[in-house]
């Protein structure tokens, strides 16, 4: 991912709100966007239903997602959630 | 997405939002520790008590069934009972450890549980499932019997509030709106579905397991009752109409037909009709059951289910007092023609009057089997024998002794078994579990099991005497009667007299002859006959392994005369977990003291025995410790005149014995010590007692070699080169160390070489028989400079080495022709297959390579070069 174009940083406090704003800001990503999750130690179904959503927005966009120092615990979550798929992963 | 439904598109639409929001909670709930769903779990339990009442009240206006009062009951014996059985249970994470075993148990949540409620216990059992879904983080859509709806949505609410409250995620709980079969249809089949729990009506339970999803189907009951001459006839009466009138008989668990002894049947109904029960008359008795079930089905009419009993009676016109609590009914049978022998949810109870004890378990397993199957049955006796038959021939899930019915069956209040709402009825109800249904059912336990060492042993003769002169060590034995088992070439030459010589003078000693082969149960039986004949206390084996082993058998039959022989023979693949047990009580005791005159097959000191079955024209292998002798004398006296063949033959069976035992996966440092001593010995002193058989050193020490790696094979056993060995000798007569050496330098390239296919040993961290045979050339100097130099280097010593023996070095040699050789192989590679001997081979040979085998033998091409090819690295 050398030619990321736009990174942002996912407080795990609040999170939803830092996912919305990743997503207005979409459209500078310049095809490739990644989320630093290594601040989030936990997610709920807010989050879940936010990156959902974000993930809709970066496909209208055509933006590749991928999710930066995402723990095992939230990686599970997303697995069942089915959410994965929709994101890459880097460590 | 489930299959093609008729559902309209919004109703789908409807259905997957809430399957998506349940899926999501599931996952989330996931990183929730043990800490955060115990704090949740008490939170609930102490909101379903505060609200209890209130919600039974919601159930009876709604339902129009049942008692408030008892219906608060069960809310709180929901909460409260279940708080008190789950509470301190692990559910997350590692739930459970046996470490003494290598084992964990790891809960994983099942994810979306889809759970139908029933009519007649609609809260209590939302809030039972509630706790339980929470206690294992899993999230739950409900949907109620229709007819509860709006009592079970409240509790749902209740339940979902509180727990979202104290950290539950979202949407962990969810009640369908008013609903049909059809949405329970799509959610049964769903993929984001993990679970149905159905407790319900048997179509619901039939269609949860008509679903193609793992299921938790709880069906209805008939439960019988026996009420046996011997039991407190004041506890039982109570008991019944306690459980019969909770809730007005909603509790499927609930007693159905009660059988009396005709001994106190008066009495009881008596006792019945003073504590408030109405005894219908025979025509009441019809009455009651035309308007309790329809006569068209057999089965009750909802409009009965749950009321009280003095509103039947009025429905039916019968003759109760304004107070009657219960409705007794006297019949004569079971089946459609004695309709009140089904299934009453009401205050309506059948009586049967049994004359004997036989009767009355007939007429209860006829019950049983009328819709009841795999549920509830309740026995009152004091007499624990009928108590355990009773518990033998109903086929129930729960067996309530001498207590209520439905809150026995319950658990937790009467008796230990674990508080539920959902009672599992076996595969006799259609169900996969006969459980109280519980936290652990609602869980995917994992196992993690960690490598565990297989325990090992060392087993060998008690006491061991060995160089020259070591028979003088029969003095110590004292025996009243003494039998010495030999053969006549060995009484002819005066060994039999050397040993007669130093047993002590007061002991009657005996000598029994047999012939040098491999014993036949005819000739084991006469020795046995011998020995009870003389009531001997001690047998001295002297001979060959073949006189060893008939010794050993003749031990085995005297001591224990019932032990059969054919039986003792079932082959086993672990000694430790084998079939067959040897028998451990013992008619007779008489001590073995083996002496052993040829030095190789180390009989003397091992837990085999072989026998001739004559009959079958087979050789039959027994192995236990238990034939082990108890003395070995390794007295080189008794192989100064061995000959030069035999010298040879029994010397490579020894080497054999130590080369295998070497790379066993059985080996180990106990075995290894003695395999790596035997091998040594046999390397140098074979030759020197083959060329110079009177030089008294090298027979010594040859003597002591063959009962060396008699010590380690006894524990660490043989390998394939043996079971090559006893399939080819056995076909065409040749001697057995003679077999064994025509095989061994191709066995040691095949074991040095990569395995095909490894062998499952748990005692072993990595495949080890080339650096152990590596071992070996160190140990014997025989230089290379790397693992495969060294192999081949202790090949070429083997080959050596039977050379200077003048082996034949192939099969043909033997004079076997190609022809004759090639129509035996398959025989052979299947008998060879067959052989115990290979099940402690370093690897597993496969039929292709026991006939590579034993071509590789029949040619006798330089075993080196596929040694060369097939180095492990």
């Amino acid at each position: 991912m050398a030619t990321l174009a736009v990174m942002f940083k996912i407080d795990g406090e609040g999170m939803v709100h830092a996912l919305q704003q990743a997503g207005e800001k979409l459209d500078a990503a310049n095809g490739q966007a990644v989320l630093d999750f290594s601040a989030v130690r936990r997610v709920d179904p807010a989050a879940v239903s936010a990156l959902e959503e974000l993930a809709g927005i970066a496909d209208g966009r055509g933006v590749k997602l991928a999710l930066r120092g995402v723990n095992i615990d939230v990686y599970k979550v997303l697995k069942l959630a089915a959410l994965a798929p929709r994101f890459s992963f880097l460590s | 997405m489930p299959e093609k439904s008729s559902l309209g598109e919004e109703r789908m639409a409807y259905l997957e939002g809430l399957i998506r929001q349940a899926r999501t909670a599931a996952a989330v709930f996931t990183q929730c520790t043990q800490e955060d769903v115990d704090r949740i779990v008490k939170q609930m339990v102490l909101a379903g008590l505060e609200q209890a009442q209130y919600l039974a009240r919601l159930a009876i206006e709604e339902t129009r069934l049942g008692v408030l009062e008892d219906k608060a009951i069960k809310n709180m014996v929901a909460t409260e009972f279940v708080y008190n059985y789950v509470k301190d249970k692990r559910t997350v994470g590692t739930i459970r450890e046996f470490p003494e075993r290598g084992l964990a148990e790891v809960a994983e949540p099942i994810g979306v549980i889809l759970s139908l409620t029933p009519i007649t216990n609609p809260t209590s059992t939302v809030l039972f499932k509630c706790i339980m879904a929470i206690k294992t983080r899993n999230a739950v859509i409900f949907s109620p019997h229709p007819k509860a709806w709006r009592c079970c949505s409240e509790a749902v609410r209740i339940m979902y509030e509180t727990a979202v409250k104290h950290g539950a995620p979202q949407g962990v709980f969810t009640c369908l709106e008013l609903h049909d079969l059809q949405d329970n249809a799509y959610l049964m089949r769903h993929k984001d579905v993990g679970l149905i729990d159905a407790t319900g009506g048997p179509g619901a339970v039939k269609a949860a397991y008509s679903s193609g999803k793992p299921a938790l189907g709880v069906g209805p009951g008939n439960t019988p009752v026996y009420l046996e001459k011997t039991a407190d006839p004041d506890m039982a009466v109570v008991d019944i109409i306690t459980s019969k009138t909770f809730d007005n008989g909603t509790i499927c668990a609930s007693e159905q037909t009660v059988v009396i002894d005709d001994e106190i049947y008066d009495l009881v109904l008596k006792k019945f009709a003073d504590l408030g029960a109405h005894i219908c008359s025979e025509q009441e008795a019809a009455l009651l059951a035309r308007t309790v079930i329809d006569p068209a089905t057999g089965f009750m009419r909802p409009m009965a289910v749950g009321q009280k009993a003095t509103d039947i009676a009025r429905v039916v016109g019968l003759s109760a007092k304004p107070n009657a609590k219960l409705l007794i009914a006297p019949i004569q049978g079971v089946g459609r023609e004695h309709p009140l022998s089904a299934e009453k949810l009401c205050p309506v109870l059948a009586v049967y009057r049994a004359k004997s004890v036989d009767e009355a378990f007939k007429v209860c397993v006829d019950v049983n089997h009328a819709g009841g199957l795999g549920h509830t049955a309740v026995i009152f006796s004091s007499n624990n024998d009928i108590i355990r038959k009773f518990g033998e021939v109903i086929n129930a899930g729960r067996i309530i002794v001498n207590s209520p019915g439905s809150i026995g069956a319950l658990g937790g209040v009467y008796n230990d078994m674990v508080p539920t709402f959902s009672f599992g009825c076996g595969t006799g109800g259609g169900n996969s579990t006969t459980d109280n249904v519980n936290v652990y059912h609602y869980l995917n336990i994992k196992r993690v099991a960690r490598r565990t060492p297989a325990h090992m042993w060392f087993r060998i003769p008690s006491q061991i005497y060995f160089n020259m002169n070591a028979v003088e060590n029969l003095r110590e034995f004292p025996s009243r009667s003494t039998i010495i088992v030999s053969n006549p070439a060995l009484e002819q030459i005066g060994h039999v007299d050397i040993v007669r010589r130093y047993i002590p003078p007061e002991t009657a000693v005996h000598v029994a002859v047999i012939p040098d082969a491999e014993p036949e149960a005819k000739v084991v039986m006469q020795g046995v006959e011998a020995l009870h004949f003389y009531k001997a206390d001690q047998i001295i084996a002297l001979g060959g392994g073949s006189m060893i082993d008939a010794a050993k058998i003749m031990k085995l039959k005297y001591e224990s005369p019932d032990a059969d022989l054919e039986e003792l023979a079932a082959p086993f693949l672990d000694i430790r977990k084998r079939v067959v047990q040897y028998p451990t009580e013992k008619v007779n005791r008489a001590r073995l003291i083996a002496i052993s005159t040829t030095s190789g097959t180390g009989s003397e000191i091992t837990p085999f025995a072989v026998m001739f079955d004559k009959q079958n024209g087979r050789k039959v292998t027994l192995a236990d410790y238990s034939l082990t002798p108890d003395v070995a004398i390794v007295d080189p006296q008794f192989v100064m005149s061995m000959p030069k063949g035999l010298t040879a033959d029994t010397g490579i069976d020894c080497l054999t014995h130590g080369l295998e035992a070497a790379v066993s996966i059985y080996a180990s440092p106990f075995t290894d010590c003695n395999a790596m001593q035997a091998i040594q010995l046999a390397f140098k002193y074979l030759p020197i007692a083959y060329e110079h058989p009177h030089d008294e050193e090298a027979r010594t020490m040859m003597h002591n070699a063959a009962s060396i790696a008699a010590i380690a094979f006894s524990n660490a056993s043989v390998g394939v080169n043996h079971a090559l060995a006893h399939a080819f000798g056995a076909r065409f007569g040749v001697a057995h160390g003679r077999a064994n050496a025509l095989m061994l330098p191709h066995v040691i390239a095949y074991n040095a070489s990569v395995p095909t296919k490894f062998m499952p040993s748990p005692n072993q961290r990595a495949y080890s028989a080339h650096t152990r045979y590596a071992l070996m050339a160190d140990l014997l100097s025989l230089g290379g400079s790397t693992v495969e130099d060294k192999v081949k280097k202790l090949i070429t010593a083997i080959e050596q080495l039977l050379d200077r023996l003048a082996f034949p070095r192939s099969i043909a040699d033997l004079g076997i022709s190609r022809e004759q050789f090639e129509r035996a192989v398959p025989d052979l590679v299947k008998i060879a297959f067959d052989d115990p001997s290979w099940r402690s081979n370093p690897r597993m040979p496969l039929l292709s390579e026991l006939q590579e085998l034993f071509w590789s033998a029949y040619q006798g091409r330089p075993a080196t070069q596929r040694a060369s090819r097939q180095q492990t690295a």
